[in-house]
């Protein structure tokens, strides 16, 4: 019997995943779960200044690995690829160019990266990593906001129970928590900026939420 | 609202994440067809309802996604330790 534990990264690709290009090319128009709000149009005629600023991320690579911690070669094969270690501390993320990682759980991450660069990475996973993982394309089913402004806090503190405080969610801190009574994947890149990886499913919903609960703010939408 | 530290994300939170799996610490019958009916059913269906100490199986729904185990006073609600799958508690009833 073969022990996935222990196939080297040649035995491993050359089991052949089966793995396709999810995206078309760049010359085909692709259309966020959020097309519908038109951001584009939003940025040019809405308000100027307000206290909160959101603008969507669209058309990134989601990538979840799932890997196993303790296997030295699996991490050093995912640093040859990305060129950045896996975060192993819980709740926290790594930045390197246009790829980001995040810690989802002990033997989970998040990894965005360009969309039509997509394709590419996890090609290069197959080929280079040994081992038991999986690396699942999930790029259809999320899409990534940006919240910032004087007022980004205060707007978060609404929707999960989570501790915003510097001193207990500083600059690079990640959780996956509830947001609004839907999901979120929350992640600080600054005092007032926080990126957020919600479902597509329910992008409409997190939409409207956020207008709603920025009215007294004054929301600026960016594009 | 019960505040909860999961094990994973080494980190309290809100138990609005988590849900409760029930009974801990029950093992599967290593071979289901030797067993007898009361065996069987013992182990599919018969749950302790302690009052006081209990090990529940705990998961963590809306963070990381991953279960663990928790010691629970059932009459105070007073959480006495987490602990990861596989871990035996350290603190058990007398
Ligand atoms: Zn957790």
């Amino acid at each position: 019997m073969s022990d996935l534990n222990n196939m080297t990264a040649a035995e491993s690709a050359a089991t052949k995943a089966a793995i396709m290009n999810q995206v078309p090319g760049s010359e085909i128009e692709g259309q966020s779960p959020l097309h519908h709000a038109d951001f584009a149009s939003l940025a040019q005629q809405g308000p100027k200044t307000g206290g909160i600023h959101l603008r969507e991320h669209k058309l990134l690579g989601h990538l979840t690995l799932r890997c196993n911690a303790e296997n030295a070669e699996q991490l050093a094969a995912v640093e040859r690829v990305l060129g950045v270690a896996l975060p192993l501390q819980p709740l926290s993320s790594v930045e390197s160019g246009n790829y980001s990682i995040r810690w989802m759980s002990p033997d989970e991450w998040l990894i965005l990266v360009p969309g039509l660069e997509t394709f590419e990475i996890e090609t290069k996973f197959r080929d280079a990593m040994p081992g038991h993982y999986s690396l699942v394309n999930s790029s259809g089913g999320s899409t990534v906001l940006e919240l910032s402004g004087d007022n980004a806090v205060t707007l978060l503190q609404k929707a999960t129970s989570v501790d915003l405080h510097l001193n207990s969610f500083p600059v690079g801190k990640v959780v996956s928590t509830l947001f609004a009574k839907s999901t979120a994947t929350i992640r600080r890149i600054d005092e007032q900026r926080f990126e957020l990886v919600i479902r597509r499913s329910f992008s409409d919903y997190i939409w409207l939420w956020i207008q709603d609960a920025s009215l007294e703010y004054g929301l600026v939408i960016e594009a | 609202m019960l505040h909860i530290y999961c094990p994973h994300c080494a980190e309290y939170r809100e138990e609005d994440e988590f849900h409760c799996a029930g009974q801990a610490h029950i093992s599967r019958p290593l071979d289901p067809e030797a067993c007898s009916d009361e065996e069987w059913g013992e182990y599919l269906f018969f749950r302790k309802n302690p009052r006081g100490l209990h090990h529940e199986l705990w998961v963590h729904a809306a963070g990381c996604r991953k279960f663990f185990n928790m010691t629970r006073d059932t009459q105070s609600y007073e959480i006495k330790e987490v602990y990861k799958i596989g871990e035996q508690p350290s603190v058990v009833a007398e």
